[in-house]
């Protein structure tokens, strides 16, 4: 293994038809048009010098390095603002341009410390390899003078030109010391954050890479998304952990284990330690870009908190007892067996956990349905994209998102409802915004003002700010206007659509209930505002929708879904680049868990339990008989659990304690069950009222594959040894042995195989594959043998598309004199779902605690200011934690986030969920907010259980 | 959006010059130059304001404000004595005249006397260099400057 050093062109690759060939030293090179010189001749195997270009930003032509000859031009124009022209003749070399590089190296060196041995760069700094490129020997240029890397002079006086180090930011370090103003990382920040928190200062002599307005790095608008640190020809910006641990030795490209999104990083290795992660240029779905979770935030995988050893207990009030892997299985196998015995086949069941791989998620449904013998097997897209799968599943026939992430390129307008790509989707959230600054509109429909709605550089066209929990009134008063003002594409409709059904549609949305006037006084966004939408939406070219949790998690959740579905059909907007409907998933590996069968009625592949030649398949494979019974969602089993009837449970990587809704519903059914097996990293919540702990691997410690929001297929590298001693995949198969299955899987890429002999979109995947391609988007089938980029290209998979009605029912949780305000609940850049692996890295210093969010006139009319701790109660339970009064918000809704187990935001929502799914309803609960003195009696209570049920007795 | 909060007097004066100019092309430069003209400087309150009316990132209009000399981030003296620095004033005594200047108010370059009175900034040029060695007090041009000369410019605004 070697580090893999990614070739820079030096400007980003341009499309066009028309292709132009150039002849570069004596060599012909054909490129499309529009391409740099820089580039081509890169492309012909001849890298010019360079240090103000790089392929992530446009060309800026300031360092007057890549200087070159082009015959017939005067002078020496630089490569990479230089576009290519058919029969140009270029030099890259002449005794010119070697002097002229020469003293342009020399000026850059006398502003520069020498002292390469000791910086962190060292081996990793293109100013390094230019002086060498460029030959240079000696700087004729006495360092006595001006200059900015001297803290004193020669004298003693402090050097006024010279700045201290910014160390503010945990995961790296701005050293002005060793700044060239290349400008790489303002460009970085600015063209692919889209965050423009750095500029340039100053002029001339005096000019320096300042952040924000002069503030330190964590002070400024920074959201440590890294790109700045890639984009650093120097020391400047710099790893911290590079500058501690030193240049990496060897890389590997894996997936990030966070969001859905599913960015490919090289994770660069000094022998087990991870010295950084770096993305990668050619993953399809970053494109080289990143976020500070995926990034940086990888430190939970070294963290002290995480279990390496499994543990058992009697009963949850014991503390916890370390023991042999046997010991534990052993402990695990007797006690699932004994409560089957006693309770029956249906009595235990399993959770799979959307972090894991996909070869591990199908491993455990399979521990449920071949070992156990029932489909009590449930999955966390339970609680965020359940719907999702419900409604594209019955409109179009596929549950999944139609498009690629590379789509939005081509997107003119776009509509984001009930997500908050910024925070939760950031490497998505900055290419969608890269798309708006070139000129594509955007709506917003979110009941919060999120940074999509304005932020530096972007602003939505329209932001429809809803009162929580009227989705499906304003989808439908969105048709309602296509329809009755005649905007839909009725081509399309006829060609692709089932146009009876259409016409029953037509019928049910021109109902004047649905105007967006009849619904004003429902969901309290002006009518003009949402016919405006409607018309820029229907009439703007190609329309995309994306959508998050803030659509699914509501107890109409489903409904919305096929409300979008059927926007999408109504303009036309499927089957091509540009437009479809895009569910962006919550965690890494949602949609590949969905796709494992994962689901109690669902097979591998998204087919039902009812279907005996589907269960054929898997009987013939398996050796077992499959049960044709649907079997127990979450929520079901926990209910069953309170009434005695479900009995033990097998949890791998999720804690639903914490991310489920009605906390203390949940802790009083597993407090029920008498044999609880938590599978995870650390102890979490869950935990504490498991039996049978079985320590966890991090995505670094094991091979396999995640499926992102955009169907990709990635695959995940195994950079070390499981620091607990065994990947996932091994200890779902050791503990299905322990009671008698007979696995003998020896590699993720054999579960792999048995996956694509069972599962129809599956069918072509194996590893070879996906080592050749990098990824693949399923289908990945004999049909579409490279995977299929966009869905519904020339039809709906299930045939023709389906309008459904889509009624508005107001949820059962209404506001009232005791409960008057809304709470959604929402995530946060830094932080990731219940925060088990960001609480553990540095990214606490953006947020710390769990926050609620209240209008100022909500605050006042309660006496709250900023900062004030407040009492957060609603008819399930109440909790507490501080005030951030902010307009964000509007005027009786309030909003947090959900990261930090001593808050517990699950205490106080409900359990109403979403009628075809059950996906809990966490976006609407009625509370009321009021001024108190710190933590309730429950947080109090609940953190000396967690205490208690946390202790681990001490090895004999 | 921002507005539904009460808004400080440096804000208020700074929303009446956005509010005016925000529909110029390019409307940044005049906005700068419009705040720096009533208040005499461009405070922090004011970079804030202009950033989010615009829809710039702080750092957007810290980086255009900082490139000019003429912005200044703290007010300045009561005057400001601006004094010609270029070649043809040099060749007509400015190093001299610039010395004297310096001595006779007891401050250097962009720094303003203790009492408030008078900020001395170098210019590159004011166009006058006919009259060399030149100077501007508020506005004001001074051309053929000698040492009385300078001493009695100092004094009627020491």
């Amino acid at each position: 293994m070697t580090l893999i050093k990614e070739t820079d062109y030096g400007t980003p690759q341009v499309t066009s038809d028309k292709i132009v060939t150039i002849n570069v030293d004596g060599f012909d090179v054909s490129v499309p048009e529009g391409t740099s010189v820089m580039r081509a001749s890169m492309e012909a195997g001849i890298s010019i010098p360079k240090l103000c270009a790089t392929d992530m930003v446009d060309a800026f032509g300031s360092c007057r390095l890549c200087l070159v000859e082009i015959e017939g031009r005067r002078g020496t124009p630089s490569s990479c603002t230089t576009l290519v022209e058919e029969g140009m003749k270029v030099r890259t070399q002449t005794d010119r341009l070697k002097g002229l590089r020469r003293g342009v190296m020399e000026l850059y060196i006398s502003d520069h410390p020498l002292d390469c041995l000791t910086c962190a760069a060292n081996g990793d700094c293109e100013l390094q390899d230019m002086a060498g490129a460029v030959g240079l020997r000696d700087v004729r240029y006495e360092a006595d003078g001006k200059n900015h890397f001297k803290m004193r002079d020669g004298g003693g006086e402090v050097n006024a030109c010279w700045k201290p180090k910014d160390e503010s930011n945990p995961y790296f370090t701005y050293d002005p010391a060793k700044c060239i103003v290349c400008s790489r990382c303002v460009r970085a920040c600015e063209e692919v954050q889209g965050t423009f928190a750095l500029t340039i200062s100053g002029r001339g002599f005096d000019s320096r890479v300042t952040s924000g307005a002069a503030e330190s790095f964590l002070e400024s608008e920074c959201v440590s998304c890294g790109a700045c640190v890639q984009a650093c020809p120097t020391g400047t910006l710099q790893e911290k952990s590079v500058i501690e641990i030193g240049q990496p030795e060897r890389s590997v490209v894996t997936t990030c284990a966070y969001c859905g999104v599913g960015c490919s990083f090289k994770a660069e290795m000094r022998g087990e330690e991870v010295v950084r992660m770096v993305p990668y240029k050619d993953g399809k779905a970053n494109r080289g870009h990143s976020c500070v979770k995926g990034r940086f935030a990888y430190g939970y995988a070294a963290h002290q908190d995480r279990i390496l050893n499994p543990m058992i207990r009697e009963s949850i009030t014991e503390p916890w007892r370390e023991v042999s892997w046997d010991e534990a299985l052993g402990f695990a196998a007797s006690r699932m067996q004994g409560i089957q015995q006693k309770h029956g086949k249906e009595s235990v069941g399993v959770i799979t956990s959307s972090r894991c791989t996909n070869e591990e998620t199908f491993l455990v449904q399979k521990l449920a349905r071949a070992v156990f013998e029932n489909n009590n097997t449930d999955t966390c897209a339970r609680v965020c994209h359940s719907p999702t799968g419900y409604g594209l599943g019955q409109t179009f026939g596929t549950s999944a998102g139609t498009q690629d992430f590379d789509s939005v390129e081509h997107s003119d307008v776009v509509l984001v409802i009930g997500a908050n790509p910024t925070d939760g989707h950031p490497v998505f959230g900055s290419r969608l915004k890269k798309r708006l600054r070139q000129g594509a509109k955007l709506i917003v429909i979110d009941p919060r003002r999120i940074d999509l709605v304005k932020s530096p550089h972007i602003v939505a066209a329209h932001h429809l700010a809803l009162r929580p929990g009227t989705n499906v009134a304003i989808v439908t008063a969105l048709a309602h206007v296509i329809v009755c003002e005649g905007l839909y594409d009725e081509a399309f409709i006829r060609e692709r659509c089932d146009w009876d059904e259409f016409q029953d549609y037509v019928e049910f949305v021109s109902n004047p209930a649905n105007s967006p006037e009849a619904v004003e006084l429902l969901t309290g966004v002006p009518a003009d505002e949402v016919r405006g939408a409607a018309r820029l939406f229907a009439k703007g070219g190609n329309g995309a929708i994306y959508y998050g949790l803030g659509v699914t998690e509501h107890s109409q959740g489903s409904t919305t879904v096929i409300g979008i579905a059927n926007l999408a059909m109504l303009t036309g907007n499927i089957g091509r680049k540009g437009v479809g409907v895009n569910p962006l998933r919550g965690q890494n590996n949602v949609q590949g868990s969905c796709d494992m069968g994962s689901f109690p009625h669902e097979l591998p592949g998204y087919r039902h339990v009812k279907n005996a030649d589907v269960r054929d398949i898997f009987e013939k494979q398996w050796g077992v008989s499959i049960s044709d019974e649907p079997g127990l969602r979450i929520p079901n089993m926990l209910d069953a659990a309170v009434e005695g009837t479900f009995k033990g449970l097998y949890v791998q990587g999720e804690d639903i304690l914490q991310s489920d809704p009605d906390t203390k519903h949940v802790a009083a059914g597993l407090a029920a069950m008498d044999c609880v097996i938590v599978h995870d990293l650390f102890l979490n919540e869950t935990a504490n009222y498991a039996h049978v702990f079985l320590p966890g691997s991090t995505f670094l410690e094991k091979d396999g594959t995640f499926t992102n929001a955009e169907r990709r297929i990635n695959r995940v590298r195994k950079v070390m040894a499981p620091k607990n001693g065994y990947a996932d995949w091994e200890v779902t198969q050791l503990l299905a042995n322990a009671m008698g299955a007979g696995w003998s899987y020896t590699h993720p890429s054999q579960i792999m195989a048995e996956i694509a002999a069972t599962t129809p979109s599956f069918a072509n995947v194996t590893y070879e594959l996906l080592e050749e391609k990098g990824s693949v988007q399923w289908p990945c089938n004999d049909a579409n043998p490279e995977g299929t980029p966009l869905m519904h290209l020339d039809g709906f998979v299930r045939g023709k598309g389906r309008f459904i009605r889509t009624d508005y029912v107001a949820t059962d949780e209404k506001t009232g004199p005791r409960f008057p305000l809304l709470l959604t609940t929402g995530r946060i850049l830094s932080q990731y779902n219940v925060g088990a692996q960001t609480r553990r890295t540095d990214n606490v210093v953006w947020h710390e605690e769990d926050l609620l969010e209240i209008h100022p006139h909500d605050a006042e009319l309660r006496g709250i200011c900023d900062g004030d701790w407040v009492r957060l109660v609603s008819r399930s339970g109440e909790t507490s934690l501080r005030a951030q009064v902010t307009d964000r918000v509007s005027t009786g809704v309030v909003y947090t986030t959900f990261h930090h187990p001593t808050t517990q935001a699950n205490v106080v929502t409900t359990d109403y969920s979403d009628w075809a799914t059950n996906c809990p309803e966490y976006k609407v609960t009625a509370v009321q907010v009021a001024l108190s003195n710190g933590p309730s009696d429950w947080q109090q209570d609940y953190e000396k259980q967690a205490t208690a049920a946390r202790r681990i007795e001490a090895a004999e | 959006m921002a507005l539904q909060t009460q808004l400080s007097e440096v804000e208020q004066q700074t929303f009446a010059i956005i509010e005016e100019l925000r529909f110029r092309e390019g409307p940044l430069l005049p906005i700068l130059q419009g705040v720096q003209q009533k208040l005499g400087c461009i405070p922090e309150d004011a970079l804030l304001l202009i950033a989010s009316e615009l829809n710039l990132s702080r750092a957007d209009v810290y980086g255009t404000m900082s490139f000019y000399h003429e912005f200044r981030q703290e007010p300045a003296g009561r005057h400001v004595l601006k004094v010609c620095r270029a070649e043809a004033c040099q060749s007509m005594g400015g190093e001299k005249l610039a010395n004297d200047i310096q001595s006779a108010l007891g401050v250097s370059w962009h720094e303003t006397t203790a009492d408030g009175k008078v900020t001395l900034e170098p210019v590159y040029c004011l166009g006058l260099c006919a009259c060399a060695p030149a100077a501007m007090l508020d506005g004001d041009l001074h051309g053929r400057l000698d040492e009385p000369a300078v001493l009695e410019l100092v004094e009627g605004v020491k």
